[in-house]
């Protein structure tokens, strides 16, 4: 491996702890990730002439940290000095074994004080490393903007002495949903891609994974985050047959069940059977459920939309966000007829479905079911106007050319 | 605020305004008008006809130069315009990415500089 690749390597695997470790003792998340690439520049120089180091991590680590103080020294503000004196203390020590701090640092990026906005790309930047371009593609927002948004973000946390530790028992669950909402977040916004299609999000939908694997892996008692694992992979193995061959949308009833992941399936129904024992149900893994019902018509044939439509109920009851009450709709229709469909939809407040695309073509389809052919159209026409991906656009005008 | 969208064009889009797409390619646009006039953010616009119909004209010296064409010849070409009146880019952002140029073409957003 030569050193370039070395540093990438290393910079892949280890970015999020190394932040994660410096700021947790810094309290400052910027001046971290300052420090880490002057640390990474620094390695790119020597490496290739010196070859690369036994411990790569611990040598970067050991510059960044130099780094750190140096930067502190130089500061006019005065620093803490309890903090200064830690530093140069743990300065002298030879790290080869450094805590993963990565866990604190996703609590502080999901920090209520934290704009709910900035929560999300805040972990993509500091937790894994991506550069703020990206992120403002994938999340399509300015990209000046969202630096602006990442920099004040980061002011935040060092400005309001947001701690770097772990939070209070009491206030753990809401903490670690903020955690979870933030990931999932970034698979949705990774989720609609097929690999290659969409350069601005590739791998955005893995990224998330990776996160929501370091959860569980720091905290294995908490079964939602085991949910959240499995309702992404449940999600993840269906990528290939989410598109034809020529790139056209297929939705998940027509799905060849041959062309699904049956590792990724597997460990998602490990882990949902994993987060059960724990006996805490919650939001994620009652999508995961939902999620798993589907994947069982690779065995059965068969879809148990009696059971999806009742995982539903329990999940507007507890988080009524559309996705969910779209899906519930679409349920309820699947098993009890597109009318009991239609009078879940119709309950949904008119205003909040203006730009929601799902709710236009669940609508149409139910409208069509129901012999309604002209307002089907109507609806058909909204949902092509919202789409955003040109193959769910295609998809829609073929089956509102074919119904009407 | 206002924010205008201009949408560039590839020449394969301008040519399936009348060959056998046609139907997919004006359904598209004529679905997202819709969308936008439905969820309330749509205060005008209007499609273009393809850039070659388009003159341009310039003043140098106090002579009058006239040429048959498009502004600027480039790949992608101006096919027209919508103003939206909605709360920020973000939202601006998100409509322009449902546009059907956005996939092909490119579209440009930009705010509308109020006048006193």
């Amino acid at each position: 491996m030569d050193a370039f690749q070395a540093v990438e390597s290393v910079a892949r695997a280890s970015y999020g702890r190394l932040v994660a470790y410096l700021s947790a003792r810094s309290q400052d998340v910027a001046g971290a990730e300052d420090a880490l690439s002057e640390a990474f520049r620094c390695a790119l120089e020597t490496w290739p002439k010196d070859g690369v180091p036994e411990k790569p991590e611990a040598w970067l680590l050991v510059v960044a940290r130099r780094r750190v103080l140096d930067h502190l020294r130089h500061q006019k503000v005065r620093t803490d000095a309890v903090l200064k004196l830690r530093l140069v203390a743990e300065e002298a020590e030879k790290p080869s074994m450094f805590p993963d701090e990565r866990l604190k640092l996703l609590f502080i990026c999901a920090h209520p004080a934290i704009n709910e906005g900035a929560r999300t790309p805040l972990m993509l930047q500091t937790v894994l490393g991506l550069d703020a371009a990206r992120i403002a593609s994938a999340f399509l927002v300015a990209p000046t903007a969202m630096s602006q948004r990442l920099v004040r973000a980061k002011a935040k946390i060092r400005d309001a002495g947001i701690p770097f530790a772990l939070p209070e028992p009491h206030e753990l669950p809401t903490r670690l949903n903020f955690v979870m909402e933030a990931i999932y977040a970034a698979y949705s916004t990774g989720w609609d891609d097929v690999a290659g299609v969409d350069p601005r999000r590739r791998g955005l939908a893995e990224e998330a994974i990776w996160l929501a694997r370091v959860v569980v892996q720091l905290m294995p008692g908490e079964a939602e985050a085991r949910g959240l694992l499995a309702l992404m992979l449940h999600c993840e193995a269906r990528r290939q047959a989410r598109r034809g061959q020529h790139g056209e949308y297929i939705p998940l009833s027509r799905q060849e069940v041959t062309l699904w992941s049956s590792t990724m399936i597997e460990e998602a129904e490990r882990a949902l059977t994993e987060a059960s024992a724990c006996r805490s149900l919650g939001r994620f893994q009652l999508e995961a459920a939902i999620q798993s019902v589907h994947a069982q018509r690779a065995l059965t044939g068969q879809t148990n939309w009696e059971v999806i439509a009742l995982l539903y109920e329990e999940l507007v009851c507890l988080t009524p966000t559309l996705g969910a009450l779209v899906g519930r709709a679409a349920a309820l229709a699947e098993a009890r007829g597109p009318m009991v469909g239609l009078a879940a939809l119709e309950a949904v407040a008119a205003e909040s479905v203006l730009a929601y695309q799902p709710y236009w073509a669940v609508r149409a389809h139910l409208l069509n079911k129901l012999g309604r052919q002209k307002e089907a159209q109507g609806a058909y026409t909204r949902a092509i106007g919202l789409s955003e991906d040109e193959q769910v656009r295609n998809f829609l005008i073929e089956q509102a050319r074919s119904e009407g | 605020m206002q924010y205008v969208m201009l949408t560039y064009e590839t020449e394969a889009a301008f040519d399936a305004r009348s060959n056998d797409n046609q139907g997919t390619y004006w359904g598209a646009w004529q679905a997202y008008s819709k969308a936008l006039a439905e969820a309330g953010v749509l205060v005008g616009g209007n499609a273009l006809q393809p850039a070659f119909s388009g003159t341009t004209v310039r003043l140098r010296a106090g002579e009058r130069k006239v040429q048959d064409g498009p502004y600027a010849d480039t790949k992608e070409q101006l096919g027209g315009y919508f103003i939206l009146e909605v709360s920020d880019l973000d939202t601006a952002l998100d409509w322009a990415a449902r546009c059907p140029a956005a996939t092909d073409g490119a579209i440009e957003v930009r705010p509308v500089l109020p006048m006193q």
